[in-house]
């Protein structure tokens, strides 16, 4: 991983924002606006996987959804190679479809289930390849051995699949067009633990062959430490810590990241109650109605004045890392 | 002894012919023990407590072996005398608390309701327990929470009230059938912790289905593996974590990747995949998965022994 590695960013959010409207003006409380992602900054570097991770409804699949265009942004730029594709239209961003792909959680959700894999992983080759029946064949031939499918799979029926053979099909179909960037939302969430590991590999296999960049989702975060060079901890909307993923699990300096990292139930064989957990109060707060300063003060075991009436802005104390508190474990 | 399941078998006539989900569980659970049960989808550990519950109603099933809670038989007990049992004396808590709850009643409304159906008293001195329960599963605002619908609580919320209105009636045995699963971690921790002090002040047995061997090694006294319908291993948390045994457990705690320490190159994954309950091989079922799997395994069904940690597995009852 680390030969292909270079510092120029592939893909690079200034001030990101998403914001969705709910309701009407004539909904009990009117027309209202959610800021589902706020003020992100994050450069992804070539070759190198970011891992999100938050609680549900921290933001994080919005993220990744407006990082390849399929949400419209509302605040901030995004910069693909550098060139600004924020509002780019649908149809200047079709040379772009090819180098940004997704792989999303449900496999047999995305997979029309009427139609043959083979066919499936080939449309991707024909909507955007210049490539004859004969080539696009041989291409899908080829794929399927990359993911670890047999060659006679390419007739079967995605319902003729176990969920991981399912999964290997929609890896397939993101990387047919030799992506730049694969955003992979909860990629093996919906698989057996068992099959879990066979993916994780496949992934890192797929990476260091094809020289791709990810940015992985997981709610499993020894799954996200697994596979991330680096990570981003979300809450509410917003990136409250960055940095390498070893590092920030060894040591995490936001009270959130602490407190979400020790709640990962891990396999012990020593008595029960050793590790130190901390258990966060309340539930994570409606982005409709986000508390002041900072966002995580009301749930925060060592917030103080200051934390209710000031935002932390994210920023880098060390190189590499980065968190956005007043008091930061550094 | 609150239960005592012996050479249970559940199996299911379809279409495509029949499918043996349980194939021959035993095992007992005390007073006041927290019994893990782990396994894939198809393993067939939901089936078994949906079996000891009495909620297997399908007319294709066919239910064979003995589950005595407290000594009393409840294979074959009629539908009156069971629903008697249940939600008094055995409760279960599911992995999605709307499975339990209406959304048209208050959450205070539906846990009144459910303990009016077991006991004799009046409806505000219902009320008022209603309310010291939704205390003691940490609810912030307990009065205050009664009049909610559940619409308007969270995920983690919504399981804290299921939780209530299973200990309403203070069970003697409370099964939990992945009821962390679709929570996020922070909210996992809280409810994990939840059950531990109410093993204590309740003095319920648990029976605790999951899928994530953390949360078991977290929380269970004792561990039961479930793979392909069988039990392929048991044996105290520390036992079975500290010296697995079979292959299958071997293998699963092998492929969850550390959460602290150097990380490995590539994980070592279990090839293949969980099988079919309809083409099971002839043999073991992991068998085909096995990383030492030999003559004997492909035709005969290894038996788990007896004694507290025992695996399902020729080469460990060779060894």
């Amino acid at each position: 991983m680390s030969e292909t590695m270079t510092d120029s960013p592939i893909l690079e959010t200034r001030s990101l924002g998403k914001r969705f409207s709910i309701g009407t003006r004539f909904s009990a409380e009117g027309k209202r606006t959610v800021h589902a992602v706020d003020n992100v900054s994050l450069t992804v570097r070539r070759g190198e996987t970011v891992g999100l991770v938050g609680e549900s409804g921290c933001g994080k699949s919005t993220l990744a959804r407006c990082l390849v265009r399929l949400y419209e942004i509302t605040d901030g730029e995004l910069l693909f190679e550098g060139e600004d594709i924020t509002s780019k239209s649908l149809s200047e961003l079709r040379p772009l479809r090819r180098r940004l792909q997704m792989v999303f959680q449900d496999p047999s959700a995305s997979l029309n289930p009427r139609r043959r894999v083979g066919d499936l992983v080939a449309e991707p080759l024909r909507i955007h390849g210049k490539l004859s029946s004969r080539e696009i064949t041989t291409r899908v031939a080829e794929l399927f051995d990359l993911v670890g499918l047999l060659p006679d799979h390419v007739m079967r029926y995605p319902h003729e699949f176990s969920g991981g053979q399912r999964q290997r099909v929609g890896i397939a179909r993101a990387i047919a067009l030799n992506p730049d960037l694969v955003v992979l939302d909860e990629p093996v969430s919906a698989l057996d633990v068992s099959v879990q590991a066979q993916i994780v590999n496949l992934l890192a296999d797929l990476q260091e062959k094809l020289n791709l960049t990810y940015i992985f989702i997981a709610h499993d975060l020894s799954v996200v430490r697994q596979v991330s060079t680096r990570i981003a901890v979300m809450y509410l909307g917003s990136i409250v810590e960055e940095g390498p993923a070893e590092e920030v699990f060894a040591a995490p300096a936001h009270p959130y990241s602490q407190a979400l990292i020790s709640a990962v139930p891990v396999v012990e064989t020593t008595p029960s109650g050793t590790r130190k957990r901390i258990i966060l109060t309340g539930d994570v707060p409606s982005p409709l109605k986000p508390p002041s300063g900072c966002r995580f003060h009301p749930r925060c075991p060592i917030a103080v004045e200051r934390c209710r009436t000031e935002r932390p802005e994210l920023r880098e104390y060390r190189p590499g890392r980065k968190v956005a508190c007043h008091f930061p474990t550094v | 002894m609150i239960l005592s399941v012996r050479d249970l078998k559940v199996s299911f006539r379809t279409n495509d012919g029949l499918v043996r989900a349980i194939d021959g569980v035993s095992f007992d659970l005390e007073e006041s023990e927290i019994l893990g049960v782990v396994g894939e989808s198809g393993s067939g550990k939901t089936v078994s407590l949906l079996a000891v519950m009495g909620l297997i109603t399908d007319p294709n099933a066919s239910i064979e072996g003995s589950i005595r809670y407290k000594g009393r038989e409840l294979v074959g007990l009629p539908a009156r005398e069971l629903r008697r049992l249940r939600g008094n004396e055995i409760a279960m808590i599911f992995q999605d608390p709307m499975t339990a709850l209406t959304p048209v009643y208050t959450i205070g409304w539906q846990i009144a309701e459910q303990i009016r159906a077991h006991q004799n008293i009046s409806k505000a001195k219902a009320m008022e327990r209603v309310e010291e329960l939704l205390a003691e599963v940490n609810f912030p605002n307990p009065h205050e929470a009664m009049s909610r619908y559940p619409h308007q609580l969270s995920g983690g919320m919504r399981q804290r009230a299921v939780i209530a209105m299973a200990l309403s009636c203070n069970p003697a045995l409370l099964v939990a059938d992945e009821p962390t699963t679709a929570l996020d971690v922070t909210v996992q921790a809280g409810i994990l912790d939840l059950v531990r002090k109410l093993r204590a002040t309740h003095k319920s047995a648990v029976v605790f289905i999951t899928h994530d061997m953390g949360v078991v090694s977290e929380l269970a006294d004792r561990v039961m593996v479930m793979y392909a319908g069988r039990v392929v291993e048991r044996g105290s948390r520390m036992e079975l974590f500290s010296a697995p045994q079979h292959p299958y457990t071997r293998a699963l705690l092998g492929s969850i990747p550390p959460l602290t320490g150097e990380k490995p190159r590539r994980l070592p994954a279990i090839p293949g995949s969980p099988p079919s309950l309809l083409r099971l091989p002839q043999g073991c079922a992991f068998g085909p998965r096995c990383p030492v799997h030999y003559e004997p395994c492909v035709t005969g069904k290894p038996g788990l022994g007896g004694g507290t940690h025992a695996a399902a597995c020729f080469r460990v009852a060779q060894a």
